[in-house]
């Protein structure tokens, strides 16, 4: 059974690849290599795949899995600009796909040894970009 | 592997008659949509490309050439048509939603390498919205 659950944050970015140039970057990102940066609303849907427990009939604990996304993704995230203020961001360009690889990684040891697992992180950018990471097995 | 997903619109109107069948055959068939004149929908288009991240842009698909390559095998084709008069396509295939996207799979197909030049990204899967109630989806094979 899988389960899902949605969160919302705010935050700036911008995507340069510093080995690039001007051109090469706009070539690339389009309109998101504006050097000043810009910002979305990103929508993060995380899923849990498991058998729930018996005696619960839960497969984790929803309030839980609140309490991590907003401990590992919301508070450090949301309204901040992310090249600036959230590591490893400094040095990786936060590409959807890099912004998505990053919360998969943050999201992942919490669900070591639990009877969930960390089926799939989505992160849209807009509404008309999302991206999906399954891990590096799918 | 990444999955990456973007979104277009079109507005195009369809009329569902097959030459195969009889006038009444037809009208059984395809109900409302087989009305002569036509009619059209707002279509949500999803194409899903598939990759490895790469190290360097951090990117698994270049977006300026996907809208590229939707823009100009679709949507340009596609929005504010009569596909059934404007497409040649449709000469010859009834344009039901499983058709239509069966079109977009083979002209997306027919030139993703040209437009990204590289192994990756592949085209992963193409899901096409008539309306608010009913979607249709097709998982691209692999080639």
């Amino acid at each position: 059974m899988l389960i899902t659950r949605r969160t919302e944050f705010s935050a700036s970015h911008v995507c340069c690849q510093p080995s690039l140039t001007p051109e090469q970057n706009r070539e690339v990102y389009g309109a998101a290599a504006n050097p000043n940066g810009h910002g979305h609303n990103y929508v993060l849907e995380v899923t849990l795949e498991g058998d729930p427990d018996p005696a619960t009939g839960m497969i984790f604990d929803l309030k839980r899995l609140k309490e991590i996304i907003q401990e590992t993704v919301t508070d450090p995230m949301d309204h901040r600009f992310l090249n600036y203020e959230v590591l490893p961001f400094d040095k990786i360009v936060p590409t959807a796909e890099n912004v998505a690889l990053e919360i998969w990684n943050r999201l992942a040891p919490y669900f070591q040894g639990s009877r969930a697992r960390l089926n799939n992180v989505r992160l849209y950018e807009t509404e008309d970009l999302y991206v999906d990471y399954a891990g590096d097995r799918r | 592997m990444m999955r990456v997903t973007r979104r277009y619109r079109f507005a195009a109107s369809h009329r569902l008659h097959s030459g195969r069948f009889s006038e009444e055959r037809n009208r059984e068939l395809y109900g409302k949509c087989n009305n002569p004149h036509g009619h059209g929908h707002d279509y949500v288009l999803e194409v899903t490309a598939a990759g490895p991240v790469d190290p360097v842009s951090g990117q698994a698909v270049n977006i300026p050439a996907l809208d590229r390559l939707v823009t100009g095998q679709v949507l340009r084709d596609f929005d504010h048509k009569y596909v059934n008069a404007d497409l040649g396509e449709f000469q010859t295939l009834v344009p039901t939603s499983e058709n239509i996207i069966r079109v977009i799979e083979d002209r997306l197909r027919r030139h993703w390498h040209a437009a990204f030049g590289t192994p990756w990204p592949r085209l992963d899967s193409i899901r096409l919205q008539e309306t608010r109630r009913n979607r249709f989806e097709s998982k691209v094979s692999a080639e």
